[in-house]
């Protein structure tokens, strides 16, 4: 069936030269590429250029080192950036790759229609463009109220497009980040502590004795300061305990690494609880001071020994009981890491607050090696008129569902976007801007069927990516490396900011996404939100506010100012007064009670894969961030595509070679559209398989990206959602092989 | 003088920065590389170990590739490093199938390329440019005629491995265990 937005495949579609328009600009530009003679050039020669890294959310800060014909080289990481101490990681000093990525976004695109009825997109100008989303936007304003024009947003890019919704008159925006990814921990925590966790992560590693890492995977994930931290654990001689089913590389540096059955977690923490209240091995002057609930919580664990939790977990008793004293024996200095992507099993929130009563227990928070008392430096806001009031907000899209949600949710605003749904309020237009929705969330029929509901879909982004096929109107963006952006100012153990300055004029006709917010802003009247213009005017401002300017900060890149809120641990016996409904550590959660939740929580068993079945877990390499880098050529060159690890014991049964190609297919029928290579390894157990996210690319115009690997995205149709917080729950699928190509088995059946 | 890395593979995580990071700094070709990582697993579920290694030319003491060289390209820089001139090189490949380690590429422009142990930069006083990426810091360059050099106090203390020692190279990369 032909849907109004057919999925566009931008180079295969339209007029041949459309996207393809690489100018002879963009051609001299590539001379990089071309291999030759050449040797490295010292750095005396190069000029840096501050900047922040936009590979991943860490941003970390560096330097764009340009040459003296103006291409840039190399980026490094800043000696003076807590975020990453000088040294990128490998996505970060791959950065340089997005800005050479020959696929990128050259061009506005705007869809049209063949007189036969088919789609493409046609090469449109600047103006053409912003004044369709700007019309549309006027539209839909008149038609509906500006509150039906949605927003899907992550990061920089998002943000640009978020000001520009406000002043609009929309605050209906979600970030695949929260509920797809951390709104549990943030529930959790802030139930529990009155603070989030925030990022970077608080997490004192660097000084602690013990780092218990719950489907962590440091190493595997780079979010850079923590993995050097876990270095400097190591070189400490830190105990290290990892509970993973899988033997990840933080398992394999680790003292202790406990292969639990997937989805038994909660059962693990809390025989933890247990053997520490029933041993008397929790920290007592901490809890007795700063907690509530203890009582309550010694009657709920009373029956979660180690060996109740054995039957369950497959983790033995002694080695449950081994480890809890290993933690009380360095508390307060353990880190329990909170987790970054905790959306597993849709009791998430629970398995997070087992995780914070761990925390309180141990006296782990506030403390030398455990949660230290994050800072941030605020950015004064730029004299612009306060944002107009929406009548309606992502709050109102829940419909009092997730009482708990802090930030918009993606699949309630995708549900809101379907008029068949017959919502109370309804989104009838999108702007997405740096988020690759189909890929980044689960539930592609949903998402299909959203994208198929919307009047009108405007896209923002450097890559042409799944997300961009559904659009009526691309904006390619400028990459990081090649504009002003926000200043950074991210929370860390002395407040700090820093800057980013473009490195190179933005390649092709791309902009920096500042420039496009502006731009369509100036066409809806909103000129006194964009009262500027150059964004260079407002990052000049605003750092003169703070004792600094655009010049300084253009030499030294970061900056750090001395704390304004005490210490950064809770002093010995010192009163503190937490943010919770009692004002203390609620190991009983208040909160949670009132709302009709568990106040504490309790293990419930999962459903188990059926028979020749095995459940999917996927994470990610050290060398990409999801599907975003995965064109990326420096990266690529790295790793071009996933796997899907299997145990020999699976791989003998099946008769699975390694790096056999396979289609997988899950528990509702859904198959991979590409095939996966095998890797058979010891590293996982039999009733798994592993996959990386992000790869199995189904846009063409990602030369490199495309068809290689399998997305893990097409297999998870099972979403167990939070009833706390929203969250997608996304380990609850489950998969089986397929040695031959399922579209081949169709053809045959129809010849 | 005589330089040397130590790799600590007890912090290694394999992420791949030394060789993104060698990349950018020596211009190397896409689809080639200078250094790499080997991952290296034993035992089965769940008694296993793992480890990285991060991997490039050993600036052997008594290197195949030298003395194999009819046109005198690759030769002996100093503090030991193993060089090629690229103008000198005919591109015979001779080097690479001499190598135990591997660890050359015929760089399309038709010579033969490796590791330089960015003598470009040490000669500045810098280190080479995996060194300074490396996020977990389990790289150490430096001179072992130096005791307080990095690889020197990393070596202190710290057992260590080469790779094919029965090649007889007197490789100068040091494996900490
Ligand atoms: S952790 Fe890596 S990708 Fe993320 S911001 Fe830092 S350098 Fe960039
Ligand atoms: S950068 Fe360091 S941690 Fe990463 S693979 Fe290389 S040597 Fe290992
Ligand atoms: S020393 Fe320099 S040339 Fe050798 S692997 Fe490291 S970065 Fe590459």
């Amino acid at each position: 069936m032909k849907t109004r937005r057919d999925f566009i495949k931008i180079s295969a579609a339209g007029t041949g030269a459309t996207v393809l328009g690489l100018s002879a600009f963009g051609a001299k530009k590539f001379k990089w590429f071309e291999p030759k003679i050449e040797g490295p050039v010292s750095d005396e020669d190069l000029t840096p250029y501050a900047t922040y890294c936009e590979v991943c959310f860490w941003k970390c800060a560096g330097w764009a080192y340009v040459d003296k014909q103006g291409r840039i080289r190399k980026v490094v990481g800043n000696q003076n950036d807590p975020h990453c101490n000088g040294r990128l990681c490998p996505r970060g000093t791959g950065g340089v790759g997005m800005y050479y990525d020959e696929d990128r976004l050259k061009t506005p695109l705007i869809r049209e229609k063949n007189s036969d009825g088919s789609q493409y997109f046609r090469e449109a100008s600047w103006d053409e463009a912003l004044n369709l989303v700007a019309t549309k936007m006027t539209e839909v304003k008149d038609k509906y109220g500006p509150e039906a024009f949605g927003l899907f947003n992550h990061g920089n890019p998002g943000t640009h497009l978020e000001h520009l919704l406000r002043a609009y008159g929309s605050e209906s925006n979600a970030e695949p980040a929260f509920a797809n990814c951390r709104g549990p921990r943030s529930a959790a925590y802030f139930s529990t502590f009155g603070a989030y966790i925030g990022s970077p992560e608080c997490t004192d590693i660097r000084d602690t004795q013990c780092l218990v890492l719950i489907g962590s995977h440091l190493g595997e994930n780079m979010h850079n300061s923590q993995v050097q931290e876990m270095s400097q654990a190591i070189d400490n001689g830190a105990t290290i305990i990892t509970v993973d089913p899988r033997f990840s590389t933080a398992a394999a540096h680790s003292t202790h690494w406990l292969p639990i059955k997937p989805s038994t977690d909660i059962a693990l923490l809390m025989a933890w609880i247990h053997v520490l209240i029933y041993e008397e091995l929790f920290n007592k002057d901490f809890v007795e001071k700063y907690t509530f609930g203890l009582d309550h919580l010694k009657e709920h664990v009373k029956n979660m020994t180690p060996e109740w939790a054995y039957g369950i977990t497959d983790i033995q008793p002694d080695v449950i009981r081994t480890t809890a004293k290993a933690m009380a024996g360095a508390a307060p200095a353990v880190v329990i890491h909170p987790g970054r992507h905790v959306v597993w099993y849709g009791d998430d929130t629970q398995r997070e607050r087992a995780m914070a009563i761990l925390t309180a227990l141990l006296g782990a928070w506030g403390k030398r090696g455990s949660l230290y008392l994050p800072e941030s430096v605020s950015i004064p806001k730029y004299p612009q008129p306060e944002y107009p009031e929406p009548e309606w907000t992502w709050k109102d899209i829940n419909e009092g569902k997730y009482p708990l949600a802090t930030m918009g949710i993606t699949t309630e605003l995708l549900k809101a976007s379907i008029p068949r749904l017959n919502k109370k309020h309804q989104v009838k237009a999108w702007l997405v801007g740096g988020t690759n929705l189909p890929l980044a969330m689960p539930d592609k029929k949903l998402f299909k069927e959203a994208a198929d509901s919307v009047e009108f879909i405007a896209v923002m982004d450097t890559m042409p990516m799944e997300i961009t096929g559904y659009a009526d109107v691309i904006l390619p963006e400028a990459t990081y490396l090649e504009r002003y952006d926000f200043i950074r100012s991210a929370q860390n153990r002395e407040p700090n900011i820093a800057l980013r300055v473009p490195a190179a004029e933005p390649k092709y006709d791309s902009k920096p996404g500042w420039w496009i917010a502006k731009q369509i802003g100036e066409r809806l009247g909103l000129h006194d939100y964009f009262n500027y213009d150059d964004f260079s005017e407002v990052i000049d401002w605003q750092l003169k506010q703070m004792g600094t300017s655009l010049e300084e900060m253009k030499k030294i890149g970061v900056k750090t100012y001395p704390r304004q809120s005490g210490p950064l641990y809770i002093g010995e016996g010192e009163d503190f007064k937490f943010n919770t409904n009692t004002g203390k550590i609620e190991l009983y959660a208040v909160d949670f009670s009132d709302e009709g939740f568990d106040p504490m929580p309790v293990y419930k068993p999962h459903p188990e894969p059926p028979q020749n079945f095995y459940r999917l877990i996927y994470g990610r390499a050290p060398m990409h961030t999801f599907s975003r880098t995965s064109n990326n050529p420096n990266l690529w060159d790295l790793m071009s595509e996933n796997s899907v690890w299997v145990n020999p014991k699976v791989a003998d049964l099946w008769g699975l070679k390694k790096d056999e190609e396979v289609w997988l297919k899950n528990q509702d029928g859904a198959v991979t559209s590409f095939p996966v290579k095998v890797r058979v390894t010891e590293r996982i157990r039999w009733d798994s398989v592993y996959m990386v996210h992000g790869f199995g690319h189904s846009d063409k115009k990602l030369s490199r990206a495309f068809g290689r690997g399998a997305s893990d995205e097409e297999l998870i149709t099972n979403i167990a959602v939070d009833p706390i917080m929203g969250g997608t729950g996304m380990r609850g699928n489950f998969i089986t092989f397929l040695k031959e190509d399922p579209a081949m088995e169709v053809k045959e059946d129809k010849a | 003088m005589r330089y040397a890395m130590a790799i600590d593979t007890k912090k290694c995580v394999g992420c791949g920065d030394c060789v993104v990071a060698c990349q950018t700094e020596n211009n190397v070709p896409h689809g080639y590389c200078r250094d790499w990582i080997v991952e290296r697993v034993d035992g089965t579920y769940p008694s296993l170990s793992l480890e990285f290694r991060s991997e490039r030319c050993n600036h052997c003491d008594n290197s195949p590739c030298v003395r194999c060289c009819p046109t005198g390209a690759s030769h002996k820089a100093e503090g030991g490093i193993v060089l090629v001139t690229h103008t000198k090189c005919i591109g015979c490949g001779a080097c690479i199938e001499s190598c135990p380690y591997d660890a050359r590429y015929p760089h399309p422009e038709g010579y033969v390329d490796k590791c330089t142990f960015c003598i470009h930069r040490v000669q500045k006083g810098q280190n080479p440019a995996c060194v300074d990426v490396c996020p977990t810091r389990c790289l150490h360059f430096g001179d072992l005629d130096d005791p307080n050099s990095d690889v020197s106090l990393a070596l202190k203390d710290r057992k260590w491995k080469v790779l094919a020692p029965e090649a007889g190279t007197k490789p100068q990369l040091y494996f900490l265990t």
